[in-house]
C-alpha cells in the first residue's frame, strides 16, 4: 500500500477540484462548441469567417501557452478596463481563468465535432421538419440536435478525456488542483513518485467512469440504428 | 356535381438553379377532393413544382394560393425572393402534408414519435390526443403493430406507409406526395401504392408527382404531363391517355407503358 503521510484528504480536496474545473470547462466549451458549429453553417460571411479565425487560432497554439497568455493577459486586460472605469485592482480568480481558458480552448474542438455531427443528419429529415411546418428552432432542437448526437459523440468522448487530463495544466497558474497538491506533498514527503502515481490513477477513475457514462448515453442515442 | 371550391392556385410559377430554368411559368387549379397526378420524364422539374408550392424551393416569380390565400413574398430589388410572413408559411406547410420519394422519416424517432411530433409541437394537438390520432391512422396504414420500431428496422415499404401516416395525422387540407413509390424495390410497390389509392378514393385532396401511369389513369382526376419546365398536356384522364394531343406525351406515354 502507498504510504501517503496523511496528504490523503489534501489530494483528494485537489481531485474535488480537478473535477470541478473539468464539468465548467466541459459546460462552457459544449455551449461554445454549438455556437462555434452554427456560426461555421451559418449563411453569414462576417461570421463564418469569426468561427474560422478562433477555430485556427486555438487549435494552433499549444494548451499551455494559451493558459498563460489568457491568464496574465486576462489579468492585464480586465485591470486596463477597471482603470477606465475607476475601480480598485482586480485580481483574476486562478479558478475562473482556468475554467474559461480550458472552456475556450475546448470550444474551438467541439466546434469541429459538432460541425462534423450536424453535417452528418441528412438533409431530408431537416427538410421534413420544415415541411411539416416547424420553426427553425423547433427543427434546430426537435430534429438536428438530437440526430446529430449519435454522430457527434465519438468525437466529443475524445475531447472530454483530453480536456479532463488538461486540468492539469491549471497548476501552473496557481490553482490547487490535485496535480499542485501532489506535487507540494510530493515535495515535502520527497516522495514525488508515490504522488504522481496516486494522480495517475485517480485520473484513471476519472476517465474510466466518464467512459462507462459515456458508452451508456451512446447507446441510448443509437436506438434507431441498425447494428452492423 | 357543382365545381368544389379551389383548394390549391398556382399562377405562372418561374424557378431557376443558376442559369438552368427549371419552371417556366407553370399554372394549376386543384379543387377540393381533385387528384391531381403530375407526369414528366427526369429533369422536366414535376418535383420542383411541388416543392415550390410548399416553398422547400423559393420560386423566382409566381404567385401560390392556399384556400384562396395569397402566400405573401417580399421582393426587393437586388435581394433574393423571400416569404413576407415566416408564420404564414409554417402555417400554409401544416396544411400541406408532404410525403417524400426518401420517406425522410426522423431517424431517432419511432414510428409513433415521427406521428405525433407535427401534431404536439406545430399543431399544439395535446399529447392524449395526438397519440389517439396516430393510433387511428397508423391501423389505416397497416402499421399499428410496428407502432414502436425505429424507421431503420423497417422496409422501404412500411417506411413509406408509416411516413404517410404522419402526413395523415396532420389532417391536412391537401397532401403532397413527391414520387412516394419510386424509391421503393418493386416488390413493395404495391401495398404503398394501395394506401395511397384508398386515400384517393375517400375524396382527399392530393398532388401526386409519379411514375405510375396505371394509377395516374384510374385514380386522378385531372393529370398534367411536363416537359422541360412547361405544362405539355393536361385535362382528364380519360381524354388526356386516349386522345393525346401532343406529340411528346405520346412519346412519354409509349416509352413508359413498353
Amino acid at each position: 500500500m502507498l504510504d501517503l503521510h496523511g496528504y490523503l484528504p489534501l489530494i483528494l480536496k485537489g481531485t474535488l477540484l480537478t473535477v470541478e474545473v473539468a464539468l465548467l470547462s466541459l459546460l462552457m466549451a459544449i455551449i461554445l462548441g454549438l455556437l462555434g458549429a452554427a456560426a461555421k453553417l451559418s449563411g453569414s460571411r462576417g461570421v463564418r469567417l469569426l468561427a474560422q479565425v478562433y477555430t485556427t487560432l486555438i487549435r494552433g497554439v499549444p494548451d499551455l501557452v494559451l493558459m498563460t497568455l489568457i491568464y496574465f493577459g486576462g489579468q492585464i486586460l480586465v485591470n486596463n478596463i477597471g482603470d477606465r472605469l475607476g475601480w480598485d485592482y482586480v485580481d483574476v480568480s486562478p479558478f475562473a481563468a482556468g475554467v474559461l481558458t480550458i472552456g475556450f480552448i475546448f470550444g474551438a474542438y467541439l466546434t469541429e465535432t459538432f460541425r462534423g455531427g450536424i453535417m452528418a443528419v441528412s438533409r431530408g429529415e431537416i427538410e421534413a421538419g420544415h415541411a411539416y411546418g416547424m420553426t427553425p428552432r423547433q427543427v434546430f432542437f426537435r430534429i438536428t440536435l438530437p440526430a446529430m448526437v449519435r454522430h457527434a459523440l465519438p468525437g466529443f468522448s475524445n475531447n472530454w478525456l483530453v480536456l479532463a487530463k488538461t486540468t492539469a495544466l491549471v497548476s501552473v497558474i496557481g490553482l490547487h488542483d490535485m496535480v499542485y497538491n501532489a506535487g507540494q506533498a510530493g515535495g515535502a514527503t520527497r516522495q514525488p513518485f508515490t504522488f504522481y502515481l496516486l494522480v495517475a490513477l485517480l485520473f484513471l477513475v476519472l476517465t474510466g467512469v466518464s467512459d462507462i457514462c459515456l458508452r451508456w448515453v451512446e447507446r441510448r442515442y443509437s436506438v434507431g440504428v441498425r447494428k452492423a | 356535381m357543382s365545381e368544389s371550391a379551389e383548394a390549391l392556385v398556382v399562377e405562372d410559377l418561374h424557378k431557376s438553379f443558376g442559369s438552368v430554368e427549371v419552371l417556366k411559368g407553370i399554372s394549376l387549379v386543384a379543387r377540393e377532393h381533385d387528384v391531381v397526378s403530375i407526369l414528366g420524364s427526369s429533369g422536366s422539374g414535376k418535383s420542383t413544382l411541388l416543392r415550390c408550392i410548399n416553398l422547400l424551393e423559393i420560386p423566382d416569380a409566381g404567385n401560390v394560393y392556399v384556400h384562396g390565400e395569397l402566400i405573401r413574398m417580399s421582393t426587393k430589388p437586388g435581394a433574393a425572393r423571400v416569404p413576407e410572413d415566416k408564420r404564414q408559411v409554417e402555417r400554409m406547410r401544416s396544411r400541406l402534408a408532404m410525403v417524400f420519394q426518401q420517406f425522410n422519416l426522423w431517424s431517432h424517432m419511432t414510428v409513433m414519435q415521427n406521428v405525433i411530433e407535427a401534431p404536439m409541437h406545430v399543431l399544439k394537438v395535446p399529447r392524449a390526443e395526438a397519440v389517439e390520432r396516430a393510433e387511428a391512422v397508423l391501423q389505416r396504414v397497416d402499421m399499428y403493430e410496428r407502432k414502436d420500431y425505429y424507421p431503420a428496422h423497417l422496409s422501404g415499404g412500411q417506411q413509406q406507409r408509416a411516413a404517410i401516416a404522419r402526413a395523415l395525422a396532420m389532417e391536412p387540407a391537401m397532401m403532397l406526395f413527391d414520387e412516394p413509390t419510386s424509391a421503393l424495390d418493386p416488390e413493395l410497390v404495391g401495398e404503398v401504392l394501395k394506401v395511397i389509392r384508398g386515400l384517393a378514393e375517400e375524396g382527399r385532396t392530393m398532388l401526386v408527382v409519379t411514375h405510375e401511369m396505371a394509377f395516374a389513369r384510374d385514380v386522378s382526376t385531372k393529370v398534367m404531363f411536363l416537359h422541360e419546365g412547361q405544362v405539355e398536356e393536361d385535362g382528364v384522364p380519360a381524354q388526356v391517355f386516349d386522345q393525346p394531343k401532343s406529340a411528346r406525351f405520346r412519346q412519354f406515354l409509349a416509352g413508359a407503358l413498353r
